[in-house]
């Protein structure tokens, strides 16, 4: 189990490695000057000059390379232009908006998919998983912004319940900053649910036609033991899968449904940040989200290696 | 009353019946063989006796265990029976434990459920079970897991289960089919004492008729969803009195007519020459630091066969059998030695000048079904080997060829434009045969080429193989754990040992007198028809 871990910990350090030479390299090749960008078209080539002397773009590249991930490692992510604040202030401010949004969203799809998965699965062809399997292909064909409206307009508008956009901060206590994540959270999980619905019935299905499972009914197990306590484990290594890359995009994919609710969320920062050329807050929020990414799949990895002991030794 | 009474019992998909009318019936402590060919309704009628059968399956007529309407009960009642008075044992070993759960909580688990016993009560008893079939607690805690165990011992985890609670009844539905023959005398002889110790009664479904003429009592032939004939197996099995009877008694003894071996060419190079052959593995890792020491697969092996010969590599499973043959058709490459067909060292050879090799040799796999894709025709699949052709041939001689191949098999040449799933188990394993054939190779590696099929099929295929050595003078290498195939269809055998070629010579002088103690424990293990009857006509004198 140690050399499994070191392993896997090992890998998730080198995709860390080459994810930020691949980011410093690429915003290295895009056009357009930092320092220009900063003073605007009507700086002097003297001014110029001593922005990029400050901003240490004359040093060569792998000397800037190395001093931007000591910076990293440091907590130190550079300077935002257009902001004027450090990078990983701006980033700080908006993690405590995404990612209970994204942790809610995930517990919120995953609590409707897998029961809704299992019963479907369990009445495999008759009414319940024709009507669930119907209403979950209706869920991944819809998209999220539109359920997001209705969402507005039901409880929002009419029902006047829950705020309709926007984000007090938690300064204003935790109730009113869960207050204003239930409706974006909700309008990000159905969709996911349906999908996750989808590979949790397949899975099942797939478990259920097992020799196993026969053999756990001759033993006189009835059905719904069989399928609790036989079948899900089993089941769960696609759905694993599916959440862990659900999570990473919740964390930062969401800049659709940020901009319905009008919440400051990293996915708003990112595409903020992309259109202005704030180069350096695009290379900190991306080296953050390839760092959870390889979180999120080192957990993964654990839970399979816990859900199946096949796993277990070949690391 | 008997234990288990079965009377008409019909069991249909739709409209489509599958049993017709089956009727059967076990005593205490019986022991009922339920013989006939796949889809005869065997394990149709085991699986209606414990209502497991597939979803769209209707079952009407009357089954009566214990005194209870079986086909009326209602489900709970059903669950109370499975596992306590019925236990189940399946054929497929490998895949019947659930992976994710430790041996020990698998036989637990329908202790506690049944008689409400104590974590801790459950265990100890599941222990005493496991130590009873042959799995002693310090080799086999309760936390291992099945992926731990081989073949037989998961099958003895599964009889485990099935016996935990003392059943009155077992159902085993070829228990011992997917395993070596030493492994089925084994778990044979544990159900055998099972029955004796317990007065179970024992419903033993079975495609063999020397096992079934070795364990059972009486005997139940079925055919087609029916009953052929039902009666005490020695008077059955010898008077035949039924033709469909005879017809499988005499399959599965069926020897092909055959020339002699080819006289022994001296001074020609043999077509495969195996010199000295060494197959490492890599081992498991016993620590981090430590290299792990090599698992020695294939151990100095070194045997020559000539052209036109048919020589039988039989073993235990895990002997190294299959390994020795990947390395021969240059699918492995040996750690050590030298492997030459036709005085060429494949083993020496890059892919790409491996090819006129490769048309020399072709193989025969055990399962015609996994071999081939399903989405592509017959003529695609018996032309696969072509492209090792010299010249590449155009499409209508490709059509040629593959025709002309399912002609030597017996197929008609329409049946190329056909997919896989069109046709049965044997007529697959014809087209695996004329796919192998379609190159003109002078060598064909069969691994357990019948060991899939029925009786009767696996004598239409054996009488193929012999005919195809007689006219297109092809040598084979059958790799395989029974020995009637060895003896009727081989000149040579060679005995695999953990690696090492143990024993070898002419096959009916080792398989009759073997000399080394993997050879008699082979010998002793198979299961021989006649010799099983001897045996019972001399106990009822």
């Amino acid at each position: 189990m140690i050399a499994f871990l070191a392993k896997r910990i090992g890998i998730g350090a080198i995709t860390l490695i080459v994810a930020s030479i691949v980011v410093f390299a690429v915003l290295e090749i895009l056009p357009g000057d930092p320092a220009l960008l900063m003073l605007g078209m009507n700086a002097t080539p003297e001014a110029l000059a001593a922005m990029r002397e400050q901003m240490g773009l004359n040093e060569p590249v792998p000397v800037r390379y190395l001093g931007w991930i000591a910076g990293l490692l440091a907590g130190d992510f550079g300077r935002s232009f257009t902001y004027s604040s450090p990078v990983i202030d701006l980033i700080l401010e908006r993690v405590v908006v995404s990612l209970p949004l994204a942790l809610i969203a995930l517990t919120l799809s995953t609590a409707i998919a897998i029961p809704v998965g299992i019963f479907s699965a369990a009445r495999r062809g008759r009414a319940g998983d024709t009507v669930s399997m119907g209403v979950a292909q209706l869920g991944v064909a819809v998209p999220n912004f539109w359920f997001a409206l209705l969402l507005v307009y039901v409880f929002a508008v009419w029902l006047r319940l829950l705020p309709a956009g926007g984000f007090p901060g938690w300064g204003a206590g935790v109730w009113p900053g869960l207050k204003a994540l239930i409706l974006p959270a909700v309008a990000l999980a159905l969709p996911q649910a349906a999908i996750l619905a989808r590979v949790t019935r397949s899975a099942m299905l797939e478990v259920l036609g097992e020799d196993y499972i026969r053999t756990a009914r001759a033993k006189g197990m009835p059905r719904r033991y069989v399928l609790w306590r036989h079948a899900l484990r089993n089941a769960m290594i696609p759905v694993l899968t599916i959440m862990g890359l659900q999570f990473s995009f919740l964390l930062a994919g969401t800049i659709i449904i940020e901009n319905v609710f009008y919440l400051p969320g990293l996915g708003r920062l990112v595409f903020q940040a992309i259109t202005q050329r704030d180069l350096i807050v695009v290379e900190g929020v991306v080296m953050l989200l390839v760092a959870s990414v390889v979180v999120v799949n080192l957990i993964v990895d654990i839970l399979y290696a816990v859900v199946d002991p096949r796993l277990r030794i070949r690391a | 009353m008997s234990l288990l009474e079965i009377e008409k019992l019909t069991v249909s998909i739709g409209r489509t019946p599958i049993l017709k009318g089956v009727d059967l019936s076990i005593e205490e402590g019986e022991v009922l063989g339920l013989v006939g060919e796949s889809g005869s309704g065997k394990s149709m009628t085991a699986l209606t006796v414990m209502r497991l059968l597939p979803h769209a399956m209707r079952a009407a007529g009357r089954v009566t265990f214990d005194g209870i309407d079986i086909l009326a009960a209602p489900e709970a009642a059903m669950n109370r029976l499975r596992g306590d008075d019925i236990g189940m044992v399946f054929q497929e070993p490998m895949t019947a434990l659930n992976p994710v759960k430790t041996i020990g909580e698998q036989v637990a688990e329908g202790i506690r459920w049944h008689t409400g016993a104590s974590r801790a009560e459950a265990e100890e008893t599941a222990r005493k079970i496991l130590d009873r079939v042959g799995l002693p607690a310090q080799k086999f805690p309760l936390s291992r897991f099945p992926h731990e165990l081989s073949g037989g011992q998961r099958q003895r985890v599964v009889i485990a289960i099935a016996c935990a609670l003392k059943p009155k009844l077992l159902i085993a539905d070829e228990p011992t089919t997917a395993l070596d023959v030493v492994l089925q005398a084994q778990i044979l002889d544990l159900l055998r004492d099972l029955v004796d110790e317990r007065r179970m009664g024992l419903l033993l479904i079975s495609h063999d008729l020397a096992v079934v003429a070795d364990m059972a009592d009486r005997i139940t032939v079925m055919r087609h969803g029916e009953v052929m004939e039902t009666g005490e197996t020695g008077r059955t099995l010898t008077e035949q009195a039924h033709p469909y009877t005879r017809q499988l008694a005499r399959a599965s003894t069926h020897v092909p007519a055959r020339a002699g071996p080819p006289a022994p060419e001296t001074g020609k190079t043999p077509l495969l020459e195996v010199a000295s052959v060494v197959k490492d593995y890599a081992g498991r890792r016993a620590s981090l630091f430590a290299r792990p020491a090599p698992f020695r697969a294939v151990d100095d092996v070194s045997f020559a066969l000539g052209e036109g010969q048919s020589v039988a590599l039989v073993g235990r499973s895990g002997c190294g059998k299959s390994t020795l043959a990947r390395m021969i058709l240059a699918l492995d490459r040996p750690t050590g030695g030298a492997i030459r067909l036709d005085g060429i060292e494949v083993n020496a050879l890059a892919e790409a000048a491996l090819k006129p090799s490769r048309r020399k040799m072709q193989v025969v796999f055990q399962d015609p079904y996994g071999s081939f894709d399903p989405r592509h025709k017959v003529e695609r699949l018996v032309a696969e080997p072509l492209h090792l052709m010299e010249k590449q041939p155009s499409a209508a001689e490709r059509r040629d060829m593959v025709a002309a191949a399912l002609a030597e098999v017996g197929l008609a040449p329409k049946d190329m434009d056909k997919y896989p799933h069109e046709f049965s188990g044997g007529q697959r394993q014809r087209i695996s045969i004329a796919r192998a054939i379609i190159t003109r190779p002078k060598l064909v590696v069969a691994d357990e080429p019948v060991s899939a099929l029925d009786v009767s099929i696996r004598a239409q295929i054996l009488d193929l193989f012999a005919d195809l050595n007689g006219r297109l003078g092809v040598a084979y290498l059958f790799i395989t754990h029974d020995l009637t195939v060895a003896r009727a269809i081989t000149d040579q055998v060679m005995v695999m040992h953990d690696g090492r070629i143990v024993e070898r010579g002419r096959t009916a002088e080792v398989l009759d007198n073997p000399q080394s103690d993997a050879a008699k424990a082979l010998v002793e293990a198979a299961p021989d028809l006649s010799r099983a009857l001897a045996r019972r006509l001399a106990g009822r004198e």
